[in-house]
């Protein structure tokens, strides 16, 4: 153990130049050691590549209703010669669908863990750095926020703002607003009183600077790893706001409304259910292993 | 007038459901420019509340401070806190006992030393760089451009102090307060890092204030000496006449626990008996009577004024003789 950490120093000290030897480039360096993260890593990457690559790799379109002639009331055609996973109850090539519906995921997830992230950032933010009155009206509202189940208030704003892709974005980034706010919050606080804060006042600095240029940068370990993990839930908060008939109205393939779509013919055809199910599984498991991993590269108590 | 003058200075930590606590109690003293003044005490005499609180570093809630803190002609209690913080990291500076938790660890050294050139005498850039690559110099940190570009985990402790006396001193204050500099470091370090204080204070005329536990520290750098106990002074004189003649208990009782070469091997140590915290009210008695050996049934009773004697203040009421005062001090001391 010993002698790890005294490599690890020495290899800090050496590559100081070029990698600048700060806390992230270190945390990427565990990283890089860590059979999990790699894991992750590479079922994030599947999953963004063929997000991005779904037109080359699909065998069809997605949308069309290739052999609608074949389906009946309760059966659909199964796997056979250029539709390797079957189609569904319209006709339409799972596999193909399968592709493209990471598309949809992949933008959910992002939007709306960037916004959540960027609008509890800047809560949290004064919170922390204001204290006080100002302090107390965010927590307040945050603890209401959090105190309602999140899938409920998400699908409350949905039916709000009309079920869309859109809203769905927006229902879920609200959603992780107070988490992101109350978790840089926190982290704030708890560097106030840290002795390089006293030390920086110390030197006449102002409470900005402070702030901005010290507080701030130290408090961010735990937001990044959290944005990780919600990239992971909001991916699955969509599927499930999709399996309720509240997302997209367009046809464009989403996983969770393939999951429900394929309700009705789980005596026949349950693995229709089972593919787009991994599908979410897979992309969902990604992001965790990814940030529980990150979490543990940032955590000076896990440094082995 | 001196440049610093500290009145009958008192603070109060106050917390709802606890009892109130004087941290300092009634606490004078002047230290002019080119000159080191050491306070000395055990945790919790008060030291480094003391130092808080005339930088104003004390949180504005729960903690009171009374009596006056005049630097260069200014009052610094009740002044307003822009003024203040333009005065801090200019005028007045602070050295902290850790380096490491001092040092911001996801900010690098350069950008931590350019932040005092920018607040304060308004360089940037290049200009900033390279004054701090020069301040860095100056205390003696090797390859300097280097290191700026390095993060605190990356210097020894060694270096870390010297990164922050660099900022300490980066715009030349006229009063420097250096609470425990060397306590966290090794011994060989700590002499080069108090012979780089010497030497600043001896080059630039800065007045120091010099924290410490450490009496071999104070006998290699002060020229005046505060010893505290329970948040007062008990003693208070120029470095030689508290090394060679000391008459309060606790400052013999300080002499008397550290290890000496010249002592007869097997003769015991003479530890402080009890802990700080075995204390009494100064209202009332004399704080250090429980511990004392030499205490008497007035020390119970009656508060002991710090009383001025020639060299010396002293606050007891049955100081040491000056026959037993020698055999601890002892001439064969290093100074």
């Amino acid at each position: 153990m010993t002698t790890a950490t005294q490599v690890d120093a020495a290899g800090g000290v050496f590559s100081g130049d070029e990698s600048g030897g700060g806390r992230w480039s270190e945390a990427f360096r565990r990283l890089r050691r860590n059979p999990v993260a790699i894991l992750g890593a590479v079922l994030v990457l599947l999953f963004v590549l063929v997000a991005i690559f779904a037109p080359w790799l699909a065998p069809h379109d997605p949308q069309e209703q290739l052999l609608l002639g074949e389906v009946r009331p309760g059966f659909v055609p199964g796997p056979r010669e250029g539709f390797p996973l079957g189609v569904d109850s319209l006709g339409r090539d799972e596999l193909s669908r399968l592709l493209y519906g990471s598309r949809q995921s992949l933008l959910v997830g992002i939007v709306s863990t960037l916004l959540g992230l960027s609008l509890g950032l800047l809560l949290g933010g004064l919170a922390g750095a204001f204290g006080g009155r100002v302090d107390n009206v965010l927590m307040r509202v945050t603890d209401l926020m959090l105190s309602i189940p999140g899938l409920l208030t998400a699908i409350t704003i949905t039916v709000i703002l009309g079920p869309s892709l859109t809203s769905v974005m927006i229902a879920i980034a609200i959603v992780n607003v107070p988490i992101f706010a109350r978790l840089l919050r926190g982290s704030m606080l708890a560097q106030r009183d840290a002795d390089y804060v006293l030390a920086a006042r110390s030197i006449g600095l102002r409470r900005r600077t402070i702030v901005l240029s010290h507080i701030v940068p130290n408090s961010l370990g735990p937001v990044i790893v959290q944005a990780t993990l919600t990239l992971a839930t909001s991916i699955i908060d969509a599927a499930a706001l999709s399996f309720l008939g509240l997302g997209n109205q367009d046809g464009t393939p989403e996983w969770g409304q393939m999951l429900a779509e394929a309700q009705d013919l789980l005596g026949t055809r349950a693995a229709l259910a089972f593919y787009p199910c991994i599908a979410i599984v897979i992309a969902a498991l990604g992001f965790t292993l990814l940030g529980e991993a990150l979490r543990e590269a940032l955590d000076p108590k896990f440094r082995r | 007038m001196s440049l610093l003058e500290v009145e009958d200075l008192s603070v109060v930590f106050s917390r709802r459901g606890r009892r109130d606590v004087r941290a300092v109690d009634g606490v004078s003293f002047s230290v002019d420019a080119g000159q080191t003044l050491g306070v000395v005490g055990e945790s919790g005499s008060g030291k480094s509340v003391t130092s808080l609180a005339i930088m104003g570093l004390l949180p504005r809630r729960g903690a009171a401070v009374g009596g006056e803190v005049t630097f260069g002609g200014r009052k610094l209690l009740g002044m307003r806190r822009d003024e203040l913080r333009d005065l801090r990291g200019k005028e007045l500076a602070m050295i902290f006992q850790d380096p490491l938790s001092a040092l911001n660890p996801v900010v690098p050294i350069g950008r931590q030393v350019t932040e005092v050139l920018t607040r304060h005498r308004g360089m940037t850039g290049t200009d900033a760089r390279r004054e701090a690559a020069r301040l860095l110099d100056l205390v003696g940190i090797p390859d300097p451009d280097r290191r700026l570009r390095e993060y605190p985990h990356q210097l020894s402790g060694g270096m870390r102090q010297r990164a922050l006396i660099a900022m300490a001193v980066a715009c030349q204050p006229k009063l420097l307060i250096a609470d425990e500099p060397t306590t966290a470091l090794d011994v060989t370090i700590q002499a080069q890092i108090l012979e780089l204080l010497k030497e600043l204070v001896r080059q630039e005329g800065t007045a120091l204030v010099l924290i410490t536990h450490d009496l071999g520290v104070v006998a290699g750098l002060c020229d005046r000496v505060n010893v505290m106990y329970s948040g007062r002074i008990v003693e208070a004189a120029d470095r030689r006449t508290l090394f060679v003649d000391p008459r309060h208990p606790y400052t013999t009782g300080l002499l008397g626990s550290i290890p000496r070469l010249d002592s007869a091997e097997g003769a015991p140590l003479l530890p402080i008996p009890g802990s700080p915290t075995d204390t009494l009210p100064w209202s009332s008695a004399c704080a250090f009577a429980p511990r004392c050996a030499r205490s008497l049934e007035v020390c119970t009773t009656v508060t002991p004024d710090l009383e001025p004697d020639g060299r010396r203040a002293l606050r007891c009421h049955n100081p040491v003789p000056a026959e037993e005062a020698a055999a601890v001090g002892a001439e064969g001391r290093r100074e």
